[in-house]
């Protein structure tokens, strides 16, 4: 049965994404494009563009796109709720660890190393991000000061003054600096 | 568990309903830019939550498989309100993806090569960075204020593995998770 299965691949992708949901992309790859013939490699680089190009959580975007294609909306369901089983469960059994034990000694301990690590993580998310932005550059070694596109940069300043200097909405922000950029690009 | 807070609330299921509803909606890019934006709106709009319990459960988010912003809204959910917390947050969370991209697979050709969609898209970027940035700065500055110049370096030293080297970010939580287990054995307090 069609629903079973798109359900149990994407388990098995959703249990093996470590890393957030770009890790999802290989194995969508390997075991539903390679193994089960359920896309095509250009569907699957269309896939990766739209996953990327709409909102929400990569991985969720994936399965979706993947069992509506499949077996309409219902198999975007059975694929959705495939990929988020693995992390209800493990997460669940986390939070709960972290509930009981955040106040023993070594749980304190190794908290107070980990705040600093997820603020680099977080940071260097901040950094690929604003060099696709500001340079169009995939990493660090690609950039050149010359080729900024002073749009962007002009949009990161002023957002990020907005978001530091008033009580806008972060979302506000995003809707609006999208709006401006688009219509410099358009009419400029 | 108890979240003061959170049940003080007028509505407080329909607020986290909603306000997760609308972060998944209109956060492109992926998880982190989610956790900054459940951070704004969590610990500083709300007052459900702080900074350190934020940057703890995004330490558990990304430790767990499966994609970061659904980790995020099952955690957040869980501490904020409980079970009834983490359905609602993850129903709010999947929702959206799941209608826009059932839309979108009807006509996606037209979507991927439109050259509006393209430009929006790199426009929203820059936004996101603000975003990202602004998050980033209020909580570097926290790790600085502790004054531990080993997490100083910790955070420093794992900025730069992760952004220049490429270093995995499984191997950066494992590090400073054997750091803190050391730190533990050693008898020291934080």
């Amino acid at each position: 049965m069609i629903y079973l299965e798109l359900y149990g691949i994407f388990f098995l992708i959703g249990l093996f994404s470590f890393g957030g949901g770009y890790a999802a992309m290989p194995w969508i790859l390997s075991l539903a494009v390679e193994q089960k013939g359920w896309l095509t490699l250009s569907e699957y680089a269309d896939l990766t563009s739209i996953a990327e190009m709409t909102p929400g959580p990569i991985g969720v975007n994936a399965a979706t796109f993947v069992g509506q294609k499949m077996a309409g909306l219902p198999g975007a369901l059975f694929c959705t709720l495939g990929c988020i089983t693995p992390s209800l469960i493990i997460v669940l059994l986390l939070a709960l660890l972290y509930q009981r034990y955040r106040d023993l000694g070594v749980m304190k301990n190794v908290l107070f190393r980990l705040r600093p690590a997820v603020v680099s993580l977080i940071a260097s998310a901040g950094v690929t991000i604003l060099l696709l932005a500001l340079f169009n550059a995939a990493s660090y070694k690609e950039v050149s000061l010359t080729a900024v596109r002073p749009v962007e940069a002009c949009l990161f300043l002023v957002s990020l003054l907005l978001l530091r200097k008033t009580k806008i909405s972060p979302i506000a922000v995003l809707l609006l600096s999208a709006a401006a950029g688009t219509l410099l690009y358009l009419f400029l | 568990m108890k979240n003061e807070a959170f049940a003080a609330e007028k509505h407080p299921y329909l607020k986290l309903f909603l306000s997760m509803l609308e972060i998944s909606a209109f956060t492109f890019g992926g998880g982190f830019v989610i956790i900054s934006m459940m951070r704004k709106r969590y610990a500083r709009e709300y007052g459900w939550l702080n900074d350190q319990e934020v940057l703890d459960m995004t330490a558990i988010a990304q430790s767990a498989p499966g994609a970061l912003g659904v980790n995020s809204a099952i955690i957040f959910g869980y501490r904020i309100a409980g079970l009834p917390g983490v359905f609602l947050s993850l129903l709010a969370t999947v929702i959206p993806p799941v209608v826009i991209i059932s839309l979108i697979t009807f006509f996606y050709e037209r979507f991927v090569n439109n050259e509006v969609a393209n430009i929006v898209l790199q426009v929203m970027r820059a936004g996101v960075a603000a975003v990202i940035a602004d998050v980033v700065i209020d909580l570097g500055k926290a790790v600085f204020e502790t004054k531990n110049l080993l997490n100083i370096a910790l955070m420093l030293a794992a900025f730069f593995a992760l952004s220049v080297f490429k270093v995995s970010s499984l191997w950066i939580i494992a590090a400073a998770l054997i750091l803190g287990i050391a730190s533990s054995l050693k008898g020291g307090k934080q």
